[in-house]
């Protein structure tokens, strides 16, 4: 662990949603949305979360900015123990932690006009600012790339990408230390992703930022993070830096995932081996035990559904959770035994 | 003249607004056995050209001009009824929203066995066979239980598969797959493509896949078209588009985009401004208010509609600079800051 406290810090973290039946709303189960995951995050990086859809990144998102509550485990923010916060001592800390979301034309009200909207923030805080709400708003409409005239305007009159930077002034106005982006592009289109990619980027460096960014496609979430963690039915299956993860993926499923995405080269797609993944993604009500991937995995062995594998270190900041991990160095059993425990 | 010739197609569809020229004027072609991408941003017409190929905008307000042969026939001047007769079995099409082309009340067995005696004197006995499997052939776990499932009891991938397997229950001799993998994570994608590819060879169909994702087209596409503003802008082979493009919107859609299959780059190269207004088309060239050479071309720019023009050996493009003035900006400005992504 590195010497410098984490800005967050995420310790077997679950969330489980009730399942229940009948008139008197018996539990019949849990949708194990969130399974134990732990993870830091440091002050001025990015992290990135990948995996495919239902696998519980949002969810994640919605913990650690503790707009749910954990079912077990521990939130610390700056080294505050958040996990069980009631509302009355959160309210502070929500100016340090903002949420971006996917989808720019639902998360604005469009009853309001962008003034209100990217305001909204000081009047519920009761922020004081030195030349009045109006003067900051167009400052943060400048900082985002938008025309601070179009204060009176409505989000109707603004193109995708111009609202989601609406959406982006929103979370900053009153200078948060951590944005979680919930696919803060993937609703928009190549050309305008570039764009927003390019301003959260900007913005980071401007306002020494610390991002959580949540994204199932796999090149953006490359471009942008310092680090990425991969998951896979409520687990985190592997985290390492970019670098790593990219150029030698462990995860048998970051493999896969990795091979999956379509490359954009035509002459690429006729000699390439890729790996094919059978099935669909099993459901979280009922995952499947031990190693939650051994249904689709080609390495799979008797072990892989009796023992869950540990999210054990296996090279320099690079963890992954698989008992038969590809591209992994050579390490003796006992050293592995003894970087897992 | 080609399986599929469209011929200076022109979709208009009055608005309180004004007139929306969603398609304004395109011109391609599909052969038999071949794929052709159509890419382009969100609102450039993709969609609208592909219900007008399948007679779907018959009845409605849209007013369509130009010609569209098929296997030697218009349908431009055909009866409804007469389009209509030839759905499913001369031509198909793949939604981007499985949910809103499948009847919710009706089983997926029922809903394929349907359309295939529309166009086969069958028993229900012969046709719930062949939509079993159908079932199979796209990779749906039992088909021969999950036949009588509704569409509700699938995933999105299986829905998805379902919905393939409808359109392809009849070899329609042309496919058109509207976004068919966009909904979907990108391991269900990687088998929906084979699958796609894999039929195609099979029944050696025209297909036609529309997409905003440049890496899907790399991977299917033996010709490319661009749209954008409801007009080509570029048209080639993928080789062509992906390794001599000319059009200054396609270099900047390359550019936008982070690969996978390359170094990472520091910033990406997003595409200034938004997509244009169809009622207001920019005049002269669309894109000139997002163009970073319109300058070159002086007053024609904003002035004159550049025409759709052969480059070289089948590649067109639409741009007022001359072919060497745009060859030297790719290999020398594009081309370098590209690769080294
Ligand atoms: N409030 C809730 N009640 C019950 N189940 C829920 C609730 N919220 C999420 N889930 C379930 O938890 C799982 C994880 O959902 P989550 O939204 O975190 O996934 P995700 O990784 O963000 O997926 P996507 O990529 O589709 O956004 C899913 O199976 C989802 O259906
Ligand atoms: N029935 C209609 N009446 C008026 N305008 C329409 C109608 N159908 C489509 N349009 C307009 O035509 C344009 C082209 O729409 P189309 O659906 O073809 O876009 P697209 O390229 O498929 O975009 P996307 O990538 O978002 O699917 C859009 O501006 C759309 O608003
Ligand atoms: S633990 Fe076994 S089943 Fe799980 S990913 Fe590793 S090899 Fe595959
Ligand atoms: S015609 Fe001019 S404005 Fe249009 S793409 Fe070419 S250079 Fe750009
Ligand atoms: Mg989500
Ligand atoms: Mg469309």
């Amino acid at each position: 662990m590195s010497e410098n406290e984490p800005l967050l810090s995420v310790q077997n973290m679950e969330k489980h949603f009730p399942v229940t039946k009948g008139l008197f709303k018996r539990q019949v189960g849990a949708v194990k949305a969130v399974d134990g995951i732990s993870f830091d995050v440091f002050k001025g990086e990015t992290l990135g979360l990948v995996g495919e859809s239902g696998c519980g990144k949002s969810t994640t998102g919605r913990l650690v900015t503790r707009l749910l509550e954990p079912t077990a485990g521990k939130i610390v923010f700056e080294g505050q123990d958040i996990s069980h916060m009631g509302q009355g001592r959160l309210r502070p800390l929500r100016r340090d932690m903002q949420m971006i979301f996917q989808d720019p034309y639902s998360s604005l009200n469009p009853r309001h006009t962008v003034g209100a909207i990217v305001g909204a923030p000081y009047r519920i805080q009761g922020v004081k600012t030195e030349n009045g709400v109006k003067k900051a708003v167009q400052d943060i409409l400048e900082l985002v790339g938008l025309n601070p005239e179009h204060y009176n305007r409505y989000p109707h009159e603004f193109s995708g990408g111009q609202r989601q930077r609406i959406g982006i002034a929103r979370t900053l106005a009153l200078k948060p230390k951590l944005i979680i982006a919930d696919e803060p592009v993937s609703a928009l289109d190549v050309s305008i992703q570039a764009q927003v990619v390019n301003l959260l980027e900007d913005l980071q460096k401007e306002l020494d930022l610390t991002y959580v960014v949540i994204a199932h496609d796999l090149s953006v979430v490359r471009h942008i993070s310092d680090r990425v963690a991969v998951m896979y039915l409520g687990k985190i299956v592997e985290v390492a830096d970019r670098k790593s993860l990219y150029s030698v993926p462990m995860h048998p499923y970051t493999n896969a995932l990795m091979s999956a995405v379509p490359v954009p080269d035509p002459k690429v797609r006729k000699d390439r081996d890729r790996i094919r993944l059978k099935g669909d993604v099993p459901s979280p009500l009922n995952p499947p035990p031990a190693c939650r991937f051994h249904t689709r995995c080609w390495k799979a062995q008797d072990i892989c559904k009796k023992v869950e594998p540990p999210l054990a270190q296996m090279a320099e900041g690079h963890q992954v959770a698989c008992h038969f991990p590809e591209n992994a160095p050579e390490l003796p059993a006992a050293e592995t035994a003894a970087k897992t425990g | 003249m080609s399986f599929l010739d469209v011929k200076d197609l022109k979709i208009h569809f009055p608005t309180d607004d004004g007139l929306v020229k969603s398609v304004d004027g395109l011109s391609f072609g599909v052969e038999r056995g071949k794929t052709l991408g159509i890419v382009g941003e969100s609102g450039s017409g993709k969609s609208v050209t592909s219900l007008g190929i399948l007679g779907l905008h018959k009845g409605g307000r849209a007013r369509l001009s130009g010609e569209i042969w098929l296997d030697g026939e218009e349908l431009i001047g055909a009866s409804t009824e007469h389009v209509r007769s030839l759905r499913g079995k001369k031509m198909a099409m793949i939604f981007q929203d499985p949910l809103s082309s499948m009847h919710p009340y009706y089983t997926v067995g029922q809903q394929i066995i349907e359309a295939y005696r529309i166009h086969n004197d069958v028993s229900k006995q012969v046709a719930r066979k062949h939509a079993v499997d159908m079932l199979g052939r796209v990779g749906i776990p039992e088909p021969a239980r999950r036949v009588d499932s509704y569409p509700h009891e699938f995933s999105g991938g299986m829905r998805q598969r379902a919905m393939i397997a409808m359109a392809l229950s009849c070899d329609p001799e042309l496919l058109i797959a509207d976004e068919p993998t966009t909904a979907l994570d990108v391991t269900v994608q990687a088998q929906i493509l084979d699958l796609m590819r894999d039929l195609q060879r099979e029944f050696n169909s025209a297909l036609i896949i529309i997409t905003h994702d440049l890496g899907v087209v790399a991977e299917l596409s033996d010709d490319i078209l661009v749209m954008y503003g409801g007009k080509c802008v570029e048209y080639g082979s993928a080789e062509d588009v992906f390794y001599r493009p000319e059009h200054p919107y396609t270099w900047g859609l390359l550019g936008s985009m982070p690969r996978l299959d390359r170094e990472p780059t520091e910033r990406l190269l997003p595409i200034k401004g938004s997509p244009p207004s169809l009622i207001n088309v920019p005049p002269g060239c669309a894109f000139h208010p997002r163009c970073p050479y319109a300058e070159r071309t002086g007053d024609k720019a904003t002035t004159e509609v550049p025409a759709l023009a052969e480059t070289e050996g089948g590649h067109l493009v639409r741009c007022h600079m001359s072919r060497e003035e745009r060859r030297g900006l790719w290999e020398n400005e594009i081309k370098p800051v590209l690769e080294t992504q």
